[in-house]
């Protein structure tokens, strides 16, 4: 089981704007088993969808590897890439701007698979309207325009077309955040048939600690384009060790009313990512700062798969 | 599966295009629009045979004729048949005010969906470059033409298309560029479009419907600077009739012969608007958001 499809290691992607360098995703590692979820989490702003079109090669990466299968496709040429992206492909948070609104359902579903050239006309029909039926959408939608549907049905048209080319691993930018919440319940269920079927591979980016909780294996926290923890999701609910992490999950609302919790309120504005002194962005707001935290940090494991970002993490917990 | 349902879902089947045509023909007003273009080409490419008259003849006895049985639309100020000469001059207007802005129409938008899609550098180049182009008046253009290439119907065009692409630049780029952030476009990207397939495919046909408007409005003005360009030797020439210049020769005694502008006048007033009832159903029947 422990077959590592994708892996990324001290992956960089920095924009250049003009007040200076904006360091988007900064020395980001982590690995992603093949046929598992990994559940990327952090407030809005933080990095998360960059990292997660970084991955796919949607954007290009400033530095560091990304090692797909074992090949690092950092830098491959446009052949590769053309290969390489019908492996790794990508849903979209909005619905309603991921669909082109002049393409009928069928169009949309379509149009990998006939780029791709691997299917003559027809058998690229027939495929179409397998992988429609597979996502659940019924026949009478097939000519329908993205206008005529609602948020969940759009959603399913976008896995649709994400799943056409059977790639192994999809990169879920917040596909649920769009949807009410009894939809949000059927997309998610068929996000997780589709892995069992297919053996898919997630990177799922969401600020919804419980979905991430219910969908994902593994769970990396990110805060200001740095990676602060990274760990199995059971063990992170359970315990988290870095205090960022803390606080986000004392943030989540709980249903039970016997047990009192502490919310850890944060102090202080978020630093800017644009040109950000070394070490430790959390520090500013934490708690525990102290002169260690404005030196680099590193990611530590501190139990099997259980990394953190933290130099005091040892004297905190 | 029964054989009529067979034909019904053959009939949902069909192409984006042939969808448009279907929707473009059930629609009254763009029909309409249609078969006076129609009308107006036949006249165009039938011209001398039905005109009564002849159109540079003058008959000086006969000048500023009013409308009669032997002229239906009167005569001008050297007594030549008005109707003859619109009925002629139509191959020239039409032709100027139909492939001009095609001309630059088809130019402009290429151009301003590269600008708006790749941005930056490009962008910037491009519009700078348009900055440069608007910022002659198109008559200096149009004697900037005429001296380099001499007189003439076709250099008249050029000039034409050569000022009326930068509207059409800044159209498409603000166009695309509202189109720019959407996801759908990463998506394609994702699913291995080339460039060029996300602009044609993905980028422009939801950038097109302001174009469209503007490329109907468009001829209206080509036909009316069409005549200011016979001025500098540009375009139609004396004594040939053209509309914009039937027009603009009759404005001297629109007071007592008011004849002389209202029929030129109203058939480019037909023109434009047969073009833009035409434009107004092209870009609802493209639109699948109008249901038909």
């Amino acid at each position: 089981m422990a077959n590592t499809l994708i892996e990324a290691k001290n992956l960089k992607k920095y924009f250049s704007t003009p007040r200076g360098m904006l360091h988007a995703v900064d020395d980001v590692s982590f690995k992603i088993e093949q046929g598992t979820t990994m559940g990327v989490v952090g407030e809005s702003g933080c990095g998360k969808s960059t990292l997660g079109r970084t991955m796919i090669h949607l954007l290009e990466s400033t530095d560091g590897k990304i090692l797909f299968k074992d090949r690092d496709v950092t830098k491959v040429n446009k052949k590769e890439l053309i290969k390489l992206r019908e492996e790794m492909q990508i849903i979209f948070q909005d619905p309603f701007s991921s669909l082109n609104p002049r393409m009928s359902v069928r169009e949309t579903v379509i149009e990998p698979l006939l780029l791709a050239k691997r299917y003559s006309k027809a058998e690229a029909g027939q495929k179409a309207e397998e992988i429609m039926s597979t996502v659940g959408l019924d026949e009478r939608l097939w000519n329908a325009y993205p206008h005529e549907l609602d948020g969940g049905r759009r959603q399913r048209i976008g896995i649709a077309r994400a799943i056409a080319l059977d790639p192994s691993f999809i990169v879920c930018d917040e596909p649920v955040s769009a949807l009410d919440v009894s939809i949000q319940a059927q997309v998610l269920n068929l996000l997780q048939d589709l892995q069992e079927q297919k053996n898919l591979t997630y990177m799922f980016i969401t600020h919804d600690l419980s979905v991430v909780r219910h969908i994902s294996q593994n769970i990396c926290v990110m805060y200001l384009g740095q990676l602060v923890e990274t760990s199995p999701s059971k063990e992170l609910f359970k315990a988290p060790l870095h205090p960022y992490t803390k606080a986000l999950l004392s943030a989540v609302p709980s249903t039970d009313i016997r047990h009192k919790k502490q919310r850890i309120l944060l102090q202080g504005e978020l630093v800017s990512p644009v040109d950000p002194k070394p070490g430790c962005r959390f520090a500013a707001r934490c708690n525990h700062a102290c002169e260690r935290c404005h030196e680099p940090q590193k990611l530590e494991e501190v139990s099997p798969g259980h990394f953190v970002s933290c130099c005091r993490v040892k004297e905190l917990n | 599966m029964s054989a009529a349902k067979n034909v019904k879902k053959q009939k949902k089947n069909e192409s984006m295009m042939k969808l448009t045509m279907r929707r473009l023909f059930r629609n009254k007003t763009a029909m309409l629009g249609l078969t006076i273009l129609v009308v107006l080409l036949l006249i165009a490419i039938l011209g001398p045979l039905i005109a009564p008259y002849s159109d540079i003849e003058q008959d000086l006895m006969n000048c500023y004729g009013l409308p009669s049985l032997q002229h239906p639309f009167g005569t001008d100020e050297l007594g030549r048949d008005i109707l003859s000469r619109l009925i002629i001059g139509s191959r020239a207007s039409l032709e100027i005010g139909l492939v001009s802005i095609a001309g630059s129409a088809v130019i402009g938008i290429i151009i301003g969906c590269l600008a708006g899609y790749f941005g930056g550098t490009v962008d910037n180049v491009i519009m700078r470059f348009m900055d440069i182009f608007q910022a002659l008046p198109p008559m200096v253009l149009a004697i900037a033409v005429c001296a380099a290439l001499g007189p003439g119907v076709n250099n008249c065009i050029l000039a034409l298309i050569i000022s009326g692409v930068p509207g059409f630049v800044r159209m498409a780029r603000a166009s695309v560029l509202n189109i720019r952030g959407m996801e759908y476009l990463e998506a394609a990207t994702a699913i291995n479009c080339s460039t060029a397939r996300i602009i044609a495919k993905h980028i422009l046909p939801n950038a097109l419907s302001p174009l469209i408007v503007q490329i109907t409005m468009g001829v209206a003005n080509s036909i009316l600077s069409a005549s200011s360009m016979s001025f500098v030797g540009l375009g139609v020439q004396p004594p040939n009739p053209e509309w914009g210049a039937m027009l603009s020769a009759g404005r001297n005694f629109i007071r007592n012969y008011p004849h002389m502008v209202i029929f030129p006048g109203v058939v480019i007033m037909i023109t434009v608007l047969a073009l833009n009832m035409l434009g107004d159903g092209l870009r609802d029947a493209m639109d699948p958001k109008l249901k038909d």
